[in-house]
């Protein structure tokens, strides 16, 4: 059966891998091509990227690690971050990416999701959403979480999927950074409604048992994080060594 | 020299890449002469069976690859596995380059657990048949390894022809082999190290 996916995210900005902690103050941790080597070396099962500049200038710098990247490491790569259009979807497939992820774009223009699925297939379209709470009900928000959409985050996700995306990614804005677990209650929220494309958690993973935890939830697919890989509070040996032992099926 | 064939379906990008990571010369190309000069053939693909079909029709290949299947290794990935068969269920029914016995039909249909999410995308084992462990393609990799898949439809009535399985609720024909023709419904070259080990056996055939 499917292994569950461990998946580091790298945040570049300016040619540089950045964290962010609850989506502000963003620090610089390191160069996103050696930071990918030694990931694929440590056993990740996928990486995704996301291009966090504003300017052409450094858009043509990001698809340019993203091609040195994929020239040298064999597994999936995800790239999300300033897709907007098709051509972005090209742009970045002609890089070497094997998924694409869209959030923002897709939220100023839902039309992004068909289009994109119509050409590329479902598979490759991956929508990335940042949820939030906000009067008891799951709220989605655009620019990177700073701006709340008024759009019930069930309800985009579910659109979303009937319209041709193929994977999901749920940000809590809620838990990120905070190093306290993943958003279980939404994320079995968005299990339940759904069922049928695989969901990738993201946002709150501070130790191995938050992992364990997750992967006990049906219907979750893949954990991803950033800063407990990259400061190496955890390694992936480490997790999926600990996964194992629980019982979870891993790619060891 | 290995041959990717470039016939307008998918990002060749990887597979050039993983295969010049071992240090085989590889050239991507749609040139009857260049596959007839070349070592082996690389058959990839993604996307739907009838329109890659109908591309390799259209660019007059599908008589230049039968004619060096017969001569050289030649190793279909994903989709490019499934155009091996003789034919495909997917959108309609459509005729393949029949290299080797057996049809491709829509995994969902026969899940024992209806439950599992389509496409089977991810890191399964493959597990190798018995009596297959020797075939060359396994030299460098041992039977329960993670590989990675993305597809809907899976090849079915090639018993005889398969090396290797991976289980989602029913045994999916991961490995295939016909005389010197091979296919893979995983990708290769997206499946790490043991990926890249599989890779450099074809090579070495």
């Amino acid at each position: 059966m499917l292994a569950k996916r461990i998946i580091p995210c790298l945040d570049v900005k300016d040619g540089r891998v950045v964290k962010g902690t609850n989506f502000t103050a963003l620090r610089d941790m390191a160069d996103p091509v050696e930071m990918a080597r030694l990931y694929n070396a440590d056993g990740a099962d996928e990486l995704v990227f996301y291009d966090i500049t504003a300017s052409a200038e450094h858009r043509a710098l990001f698809t340019d690690i993203l091609r040195r990247v994929a020239g040298q490491i064999f597994i999936p790569l995800t790239v999300g971050g300033g897709i907007n259009t098709v051509d972005d979807f090209d742009r970045v497939l002609k890089c070497g990416a094997d998924k694409v992820s869209v959030n923002s774009g897709a939220l100023r223009r839902p039309a992004l999701i068909p289009e994109a699925a119509q050409r590329y297939g479902d598979q490759c379209v991956v929508l990335s959403a940042d949820i939030k709470r906000v009067g008891g009900t799951f709220r989605v928000f655009a620019r990177g979480g700073r701006e709340d959409t008024g759009r019930d985050a069930l309800e985009w996700l579910r659109w979303g999927v009937a319209h041709g995306a193929g994977e999901l990614v749920i940000n809590s804005i809620d838990t990120d950074g905070v190093r306290a677990g993943f958003d279980l209650e939404l994320l079995d929220a968005v299990a339940a409604c759904c069922p049928g494309v695989p969901i990738i958690a993201s946002g709150g993973a501070g130790r191995a048992e938050d992992f364990i935890e997750l992967f006990t939830h049906p219907g979750i697919d893949a954990g991803l994080a950033a800063g407990i890989f990259h400061e190496r509070r955890l390694t992936i040996p480490e997790l999926k060594k600990a996964l194992r032992a629980q019982g979870v099926e891993v790619r060891i | 020299m290995l041959a990717i064939v470039d016939y307008g379906v998918g990002n060749l990008f990887s597979l050039a890449g993983s295969v010049h990571s071992l240090g085989c010369e590889v050239c991507v190309t749609a040139e009857p002469a260049a596959l007839a000069a070349a070592s082996h053939i690389l058959l990839p693909g993604v996307g739907a069976f009838g329109d890659a079909m109908a591309r390799l029709e259209r660019t007059g290949l599908v008589p230049v690859l039968k004619a060096q299947a017969a001569q050289k290794p030649l190793l279909g990935i994903c989709l490019g596995m499934q155009l091996l068969f003789e034919t495909s269920h997917e959108y309609g029914t459509h005729t393949g380059l029949g290299l080797i016995p057996g049809e491709v039909c829509p995994l969902a249909d026969d899940l024992a657990d209806k439950t599992l999410k389509i496409p089977h995308m991810g890191w399964n084992a493959l597990d190798i048949l018995p009596r297959r462990e020797s075939d060359p393609l396994f030299k460098y990799f041992q039977s329960g390894e993670y590989v990675y898949y993305v597809h809907s439809y899976y090849a079915r009535h090639c018993a005889a022809h398969t090396l290797a399985t991976s289980f989602y609720s029913l045994p999916v024909t991961g490995a295939v082999r016909s005389g010197h023709v091979y296919g893979t419904q995983f990708h290769p070259e997206k499946s790490g190290d043991a990926g890249l080990r599989l890779l450099r056996a074809f090579a070495e055939l």
